[in-house]
């Protein structure tokens, strides 16, 4: 390590090495798994989709979330902490920003339409949860009973749940409660509380799905209580039904059969019968054109994610990287499984993208800025480490 | 809490590894759920899918086969078809908004000149029978409403237009009710075995020889695979059987023959029919029934409104073909059946004289000859001749007494009173009544009186309960003048490939032998040929005619309306090659209205220039 120094912020053991061996600290598994998905993405949006529109954009939005992600590796993620406020109020009011002025696509205000992108407040939500969240809690362990813990962290979460829900996207607010509930976890609430919480979600969606409905109060709406109940009926024929959709997507998948169609030959993919192929289903499109074999290797890949993920967590220099570590291992593990799970069709269809795969600026954004942040855990404890050892020698 | 609330250092505590443990352990589980459910959709269950996924694209369409025309005896085609543009609709691809879907029948119904609701119920309806089928909307359709619907495709959605074969009748109202007509098949039908191989939407033979011959003339649809996407828009086609398309059928029927008859029978307005054929074998060469229709209302979709009117009692019923289905006494035609029953019995010889002084009375009823005419004392050949009832009335009321129902019994052998078999549907029997019938009625008191000596007059002249048709009257004619064999008449002579080439000859029925001796035929011959001479009933129509004739007028009264007028002609004169019989209802005398009939249609069958006639000439 050449030069000594101090950094100008952080926790001061950080050192200004030479940029070739800050590099060799990034966490290449993980680099090599995002990658991989991204090369996944490019191809499969390649050959799902008529013109190069898809193809060229994810690249760019890619692109973008690479630069970011490298910027976050470099950075001391923990100088974030103090900024809790301002992530939590901005990911607030950028929500609210959206059910005001956003742009409606098919019933649902989700974006705000900028120059070149379609900015989508509810997924730069879950990073600014994530890392707000993970502050918050922190600040809570200093003073508060652990019943107090629990209830303000849920409180903290379920506010842009219910927020984003009203959008209505039903799916990124599950993705909110599930970093809720991991920061939870991670700093160590009893199994007792989540017992309580696990009755009062019981209590809660027994009122919303069952009594509200039969005293004429509605809290889903009927698209919503469609896709929660569609896989369980596959055999609808009309085309705009969800059950119809999901019909596809698991034909789709099943023909792929060991190895698959090819592009060419993926005719549900290719003739439109599989809808939405470039976002919400492209998971089957692997799934029709690679087979078995594609779609085992992109889950492998998403394995490979979530392993880093969790050795990352256990390797953070600090608290503060070790919640947030765990907070975005439960958003891309539920992204994952929801999504996955509902195009193999046994889950509900809520329109979560399957990260990095799905087509989408915000959503790749969002993913590598999230990547970035457990590269930037990464390499803030191989640094420590390193230190340390330098320190003792 | 097992962690500080403090962020300088991570400890990684026993429980802190569990957790992580736990969530590793969930996502590993979560994992092998969607690597299991892979493992079943693609490896264990993925023919099914993949079978699945080529039902999707693939879509069979119907590639309609053109029936088979039909030809007359000379190869002079009567039917054929043409092709036109159908507008179809896709169900499934139907907007399921009622509001929508009312929008987009309104804007089609504009479009195609109909009423949305027609559209909706042809749509329901179709939809019921057969939920994945194309409609047909409409049916020959115009270019400019379809080139319109093509190129405002995005707001037509379902929408296809798609060629196809109609039938069509040339010849118009000629000949109709022996081509009869062809419709869409339905549910019923498609349960019957002579429909084997038939889809439900195709045309099959309704009615006539249409219907007779259907198996023979519809051909079979060949099937065109195509790939198609999401909302159904054609992408290619994947493979095609052709259609076969169906056979040609060649009638014994002989267009001038026919042409001449509807022609003739048209002109009094009445209805009535007439039937020409060959005495030798049975060949129709000609079969009409006044008034007629135009098959070709029948191609596309009928109006009830039209059904209704061409089944009218008050249009006198067009569709119904009154030379195999109507139900009339046949007045003094049938003296043909009580002379051969008669002489065949031995109650009547050439020599028998029977003494008319005009009048005859039975049981306090007296009967007349027509026009108050008195004959005197004569035989059975002039009586033949000058048509003498009292002759026959005395002759019925000795064959009565005879016993063992001899008029009727011949009547039955010479093909009276049950169907003849031709081929042809709907056939009526007719009926020959019989002491037995009238007792059993009149015991069952539906009638207000028995078998008396009144009903053997009546029948003996073909008046009173007698129900026949000139198709039977013809078969009888013929049986004589062909020495005793009954024909069954048939109009399919054979089936043809489209190059005219013999594929199967059709088997005519059997024929039926009857004792009728010499006598009795060269007698009845002479007779019916005198009848055309001299003072002859006849003898006016066929003066100066190139070809000798023999024939028999028929007066039929018909209670509640008008006398109903008979002939039956043969030629040429002793050996007939035609037979003609011919009935005009409200026609008055035989000899009026349904002679000439007759006459014009020999002159047809003859040649107008008489070559035909001149060549028979050589050879009698």
């Amino acid at each position: 390590m050449a030069g000594p120094g101090v950094t100008p912020f952080g926790t001061g053991v950080q050192r200004f090495g030479d940029r070739g061996a800050r590099f060799l600290r990034l966490d290449f598994v993980l680099l090599l798994a995002t990658l991989g998905l991204i090369v996944f993405s490019l191809v499969t949006l390649g050959s799902a989709t008529s013109d190069n529109y898809f193809v060229t954009h994810q690249a760019g939005y890619a692109s973008v979330g690479l630069a970011l992600m490298f910027v976050l590796a470099f950075f001391d993620y923990s100088r974030l902490r103090e900024l809790k406020w301002g992530l939590y109020g901005t990911m607030i009011g950028l929500i609210l920003l959206v059910l005001v002025a956003g742009t409606a696509t098919r019933g649902s205000r989700r974006r705000i339409d900028l120059p070149f992108f379609g900015f989508q407040p509810s997924e730069f939500g879950k990073i600014l949860l994530v890392l707000a969240l993970s502050a918050f809690a922190i600040e809570f362990m200093r003073r508060r009973s652990e019943r107090e813990i629990t209830a303000r962290v849920i409180l903290l979460a379920i506010i842009p749940a219910m927020l984003v829900m009203a959008q209505p996207d039903l799916g990124t607010s599950i993705v909110y409660v599930a970093i809720g509930l991991a920061v939870l976890f991670i700093i160590g609430v009893s199994w007792r509380q989540f017992a309580g919480l696990a009755a009062i979600v019981g209590v809660a969606a027994m009122l919303a799905l069952v009594v509200a409905p039969a005293i004429g109060l509605p809290v889903l709406k009927g698209y919503q209580q469609d896709r929660l109940t569609a896989f369980l009926h596959k055999d609808d024929v009309d085309p705009r039904s969800q059950g119809y959709q999901l019909n596809q997507s698991v034909t789709a998948i099943g023909s792929g059969q060991k190895t698959g169609r090819g592009p060419e030959g993926a005719t549900q993919t290719q003739l439109d019968f599989l809808p939405e192929s470039h976002t919400d289903f492209i998971f089957a499109v692997v799934g029709e054109q690679y087979g078995f074999v594609g779609a085992g290797l992109v889950l492998t890949l998403y394995a490979l994610l979530i392993w880093r993920a969790l050795r990352i967590l256990t390797i953070s220099k600090n608290l503060f990287g070790a919640i947030v570590a765990g907070a975005i291992t439960a958003m891309l593990m539920t992204q994952v499984f929801v999504n996955a799970g509902g195009n193999v069709g046994i889950m509900p269809i809520t329109g979560i993208p399957l990260p990095l795969l799905s087509y989408g600026g915000s959503s790749v954004i969002v993913t590598l800025i999230a990547l970035g942040l457990l590269q930037s855990i990464y390499v803030q404890a191989r640094e420590t480490a390193a230190s340390k050892r330098e320190v003792l020698a | 809490m097992y962690l500080p609330g403090d962020d300088r250092r991570l400890v990684v505590t026993p429980q802190l590894a569990l957790r992580v443990a736990i969530m590793g352990g969930i996502a590993l589980a979560l994992f092998a759920v969607i690597f299991f459910r892979l493992w079943f959709l693609q490896v264990l269950s993925g023919d099914r899918y993949l079978a699945e996924a080529n039902d999707n694209r693939v879509r069979e369409v119907k590639v309609e086969a053109p029936r088979g025309e039909i030809v007359d005896r000379n190869g002079r085609v009567m039917v054929d078809n043409r092709t036109a543009l159908a507008v179809q609709m896709a169900p499934d691809r139907l907007p399921t908004d009622p509001a929508v879907k009312a929008a987009l029948y309104a804007r089609l119904a504009r479009v195609l000149n109909m009423g949305p609701r027609t559209i909706d119920a042809r749509v329901s309806k179709a939809t019921k029978e057969l939920p994945f089928s194309p409609v047909t909307i409409k049916t020959d359709v115009g270019l400019d409403a379809v080139l319109y619907l093509q190129e405002n495709q995005s707001r037509f959605p379902g929408i296809q237009v798609e060629r196809v074969f109609l039938r069509k009748y040339p010849l118009g109202e000629l000949g109709a009710h022996l081509f009869g007509t062809i419709g869409e098949i339905t549910q019923n039908e498609l349960k019957q075995a002579r429909y084997a191989g038939v889809a439900l939407g195709n045309r099959v033979g309704k009615s006539g020889v249409e219907y007779e011959y259907d198996r023979y003339l519809r051909g079979t649809d060949g099937a065109s695979r195509i790939q198609v996407d999401a909302i159904g828009r054609p992408k290619g086609e994947l493979s095609i059987k052709r259609s076969t398309p169906g056979e040609n059928l060649r009638l014994s029927v002989d267009l001038a023959v026919q042409k001449a008859g509807q022609q003739a029978l048209g002109s009094y307005g009445l209805p009535g029919a007439f039937v020409a054929l060959d005495p030798r074998n049975g060949e129709v060469l000609g079969l009409g029934s006044n008034p007629s229709f135009d098959p070709n209302v029948f191609t596309k979709p009928v109006s009830n409104e039209t059904y209704r009117r061409l089944t009218s009692e008050d249009n006198e019923s067009p569709l119904t073909n009154r030379a195999i289905q109507g139900l009339y006494p046949t007045g003094s035609t049938f003296k043909l059946v009580t002379t051969v029953a008669t002489m065949e019995s031995g109650l009547l010889t050439p020599n028998t004289i029977i003494c008319d002084p005009g009048s005859f009375t039975l049981g306090g009823i007296t009967f007349r000859n027509a026009e108050g005419a008195a004959y005197g004392c004569i035989n059975v050949t002039r009586a033949l001749q000058v048509s003498d009832d009292v002759f026959y009335y005395k002759l019925g009321v000795q064959a009565d007494n005879k016993g063992g129902d001899i008029m009727q019994k011949w009547a039955r052998k010479l093909g009276i009173g049950s169907e003849v078999g031709i081929d042809l549907p709907g056939e009526m029997g007719g009926h020959v009544p019989t002491p037995a019938w009238r007792n059993r009625l009149y015991k069952e008191k539906k009638t207000d009186r028995p078998w008396s000596g009144g009903d053997a007059v009546n029948l003996a002249t073909g008046q009173g309960d007698l129900q026949s048709n000139p198709l039977q009257m013809a078969i009888a004619y013929a049986a004589v003048a062909n020495g005793g064999r009954v024909v069954t008449p048939h109009l399919g002579q054979r089936v043809e490939d489209a190059k005219g080439r013999t594929l199967q000859r059709v088997q005519p029925g059997p024929q039926r032998e009857v004792e009728i001796s010499p006598t009795t035929r060269n007698t009845i011959m002479k007779a019916l040929h005198l009848a055309t001479q001299g003072d002859g009933t006849s003898a006016k129509v066929f003066e100066n005619f190139p070809v000798s004739v023999a024939g028999k007028t028929g007066t039929a009264v018909r209670p509640g309306q008008g006398d109903q007028a008979w002939y039956v002609a043969m030629a040429p004169y002793p050996n007939p090659q035609i037979v003609v019989a011919t009935t005009v209802e409200r026609g008055g005398y035989g000899a009026d209205t349904a002679a000439p009939v007759a006459k014009r249609i020999l002159q047809a069958y003859l040649g107008y220039k008489g070559r035909r006639a001149a060549a028979l000439r050589r050879r009698g």
